[in-house]
């Protein structure tokens, strides 16, 4: 009887994980990245202002002259491509997860204190929010990291300025409907603190939505930094970077290709996993994309 | 209808006040003060003394904020050290092209998006709907300006079909607009593949089918005119998303838009030309957006009669 009955559980475990697999691919993509970013600079060394010149333009897999190979070519400096690959990917995260920290938090209190009080607070963040809309997102941080002294918090504040936003509406929505539920009517009557109330009884709720919005603005901002760096703007130029990689190779495209392209794929692929794990993470806390 | 036009005329005049004020901010507290960067290194006590009283940088901070909101409204700028004339003069000279990409690239992402989502939402879960899925979150990842080098590298140089930069010719329109076009043709077609699949189990298509009129009409005449009215809203709420990607694009392939104006301006500190781009392009987005809402209204008559009653 026992046996019949742990049988189609097993059988249908095992299902149920080969049919995960597939959704799996993202977290493992994501590891690795996290991997590289963190162990990667441990295990190779490079030097943004060691230019050995005669090694410029390798072709991927070429030998460089102290005998080693580029296995993914090297630069018109003679910098090897990996190598930046693997810097570029430290820079990418701590800026993508610093920003998306930043403007999680901000944009949860704003969202939980204006949607929980309503009345004139939440119409004066509504009218901010449409002021830092006018703005196209990239033109607004194009504008503060160029203006500003090059350093990586200049850039993460120039991301945070308008990542916040979808936060806060998120957050403000979930504070919303809760408002209105009876646990929280409960415990206003009971006299609980209106901080502790949106703390213990409102901004758990907020967790699941505000994970899955994370990892979709963490996709945007990691792009958005790419392009900061790819027009020249933001970081000091001791920094590695991805966008930094590509737009170097840009004047070398006919003759050495690998430069813009490779680190491209890298970002692209970060890009799209990471999309796809945000899209699960959506699907499953059932909020709407925070984007459109 | 007249009404909401003009109430939210009203709310974009105070966006626009808003944004002038962020610009304000922003200028102000950067480093470094407009006239060292104008005057150069060399210049004497005098000369920054001059050219400050000037500018009205001796007054008190809220008397120079007032008269800028003037100069705002007056869409005077002030001169721009860089190219020695009025910012707002170099800055519409360069407003055309800038309309040429993202006119075009708009077009593209609306024919190629809707004729996508409709191959999709014909078939939910089919064979063309995984391909047009998988595409979609493809051209919605990769970066703008990685993608217009790819395109470079293959169209330009390897092929050799069209110029790989600059202006002059349609075709040296061609690879920016498309580049520019790509992630909102994937925007397009997600958004016309769900309407489209929502729009085939809805009464009235069933109608169209029992008349007996062919899949096809029952397509394009019934279910995409529906889809239509989604889309048109998410042109004009992604009008500020383009215009972002415009700025990127146009640095990929030296495109004379505001795009590189504004990041040579950011750049070499040339302020004028910040504020004066930074302002019409959101002044651009207001009005598009403003558009599209009544457009929006015009298509749906359900809306209409809400908004008269």
């Amino acid at each position: 009887m026992s046996g019949a009955a742990v049988l189609p559980r097993r059988a249908a475990a095992a299902r149920r994980w080969h049919r995960g697999v597939p959704a799996r691919v993202p977290y493992v993509v994501i590891a690795l990245y996290a991997l590289m970013a963190v162990l990667g600079p441990l295990v190779i060394d490079y030097d943004p202002v060691h230019t050995p010149l005669q090694d410029r333009l390798l072709a991927p897999g070429a030998r460089i002259a102290s005998g080693e190979i580029a296995w993914l070519g090297t630069d018109a400096l003679g910098r090897d491509i990996l190598a930046q690959i693997v810097y570029g990917a430290r820079t990418s995260l701590t800026i993508g997860l610093a920003t998306v920290l930043v403007a999680s938090l901000v944009g949860v209190t704003i969202g939980v204190v204006s949607g929980y009080a309503r009345g004139r607070l939440d119409a004066v963040l509504a009218r901010i929010i449409d002021i830092l809309q006018a703005f196209p997102a990239i033109l607004l941080a194009i504008v503060i990291a160029g203006v500003f002294a090059r350093s990586v918090p200049v850039v993460v504040l120039a991301l945070s300025v308008t990542a916040w936003i979808s936060f806060a509406r998120v957050t403000r929505g979930v504070a919303l409907s809760l408002r209105e539920r009876a646990w929280v009517d409960a415990a206003r009557v009971m006299g609980v603190p209106v901080r502790s109330i949106m703390v213990r009884h409102v901004l758990p709720f907020t967790v699941g939505p505000v994970v899955a919005l994370a990892t979709l603005e963490f996709a945007l901002v990691v792009l958005a930094e790419a392009g900061l760096s790819f027009l020249g703007i933001g970081l000091p130029s001791t920094a590695v970077s991805w966008g930094q990689t590509i737009a170097n190779g840009q004047q070398y495209l006919e003759t050495a290709w690998w430069i813009s392209t490779l680190p491209g794929i890298a970002l692209s692929l970060l890009i799209i996993n990471i999309g796809i794990l945000g899209d699960q993470l959506t699907a499953r806390y059932g909020q709407r994309r925070g984007r459109i | 209808m007249i009404r909401m036009i003009v109430r939210r005329l009203l709310i974009g005049l105070f966006v626009m006040w808003g944004a002038a004020s962020v610009i304000f901010i922003i200028v102000r507290a950067a480093p470094g003060d407009p006239v060292t960067v104008f005057l150069g290194p060399d210049a004497s006590r005098e000369q920054i003394d001059r050219l400050t009283a000037a500018l009205g940088l001796d007054r008190p901070l809220y008397e120079q904020y007032v008269s800028y909101l003037g100069d705002v409204l007056r869409l005077d700028f002030g001169e721009s050290y860089r190219l020695g004339r009025p910012a707002m003069e170099a800055v519409l000279e360069r407003l055309p092209a800038t309309i040429d990409l993202t006119l075009t690239a708009t077009a593209i992402a609306v024919i190629a998006g809707l004729a996508l989502g409709l191959l999709a939402g014909r078939r939910p879960g089919g064979a063309v709907d995984r391909v047009v899925s998988a595409a979609t979150i493809a051209l919605q990842s990769f970066p703008t300006f990685w993608v217009g080098i790819m395109l470079v590298l293959t169209f330009a140089l390897g092929l050799r079909l069209l110029p790989s930069a600059g202006v002059g010719t349609p075709a040296h329109l061609v690879l920016p607009a498309v580049t520019l076009a790509l992630p909102f043709t994937a925007i397009v077609a997600r958004l016309t593949r769900s309407s489209i699949t929502e729009a085939m189990s809805e009464p009235y298509v069933q109608t169209a089918r029992s008349k007996g009129l062919t899949e096809r009409q029952v397509l394009l005449g019934h279910a995409l005119r529906n889809s239509l009215i989604p889309v048109v809203t998410i042109v004009g709420l992604q009008m500020g998303a383009l215009m972002g990607g415009a700025v990127i694009v146009e640095n990929v392939f030296a495109w004379p838009g505001l795009g590189s104006l504004v990041v040579g301006a950011v750049a070499n500190r040339d302020y004028a030309v910040v504020q004066a781009v930074t302002l019409l392009i959101a002044g651009i987005v207001m009005v598009l957006n403003l558009a599209a809402d009544v457009l929006y209204t015009r298509l749906d008559p359900r809306i209409r009669t809400e908004a008269r009653s």
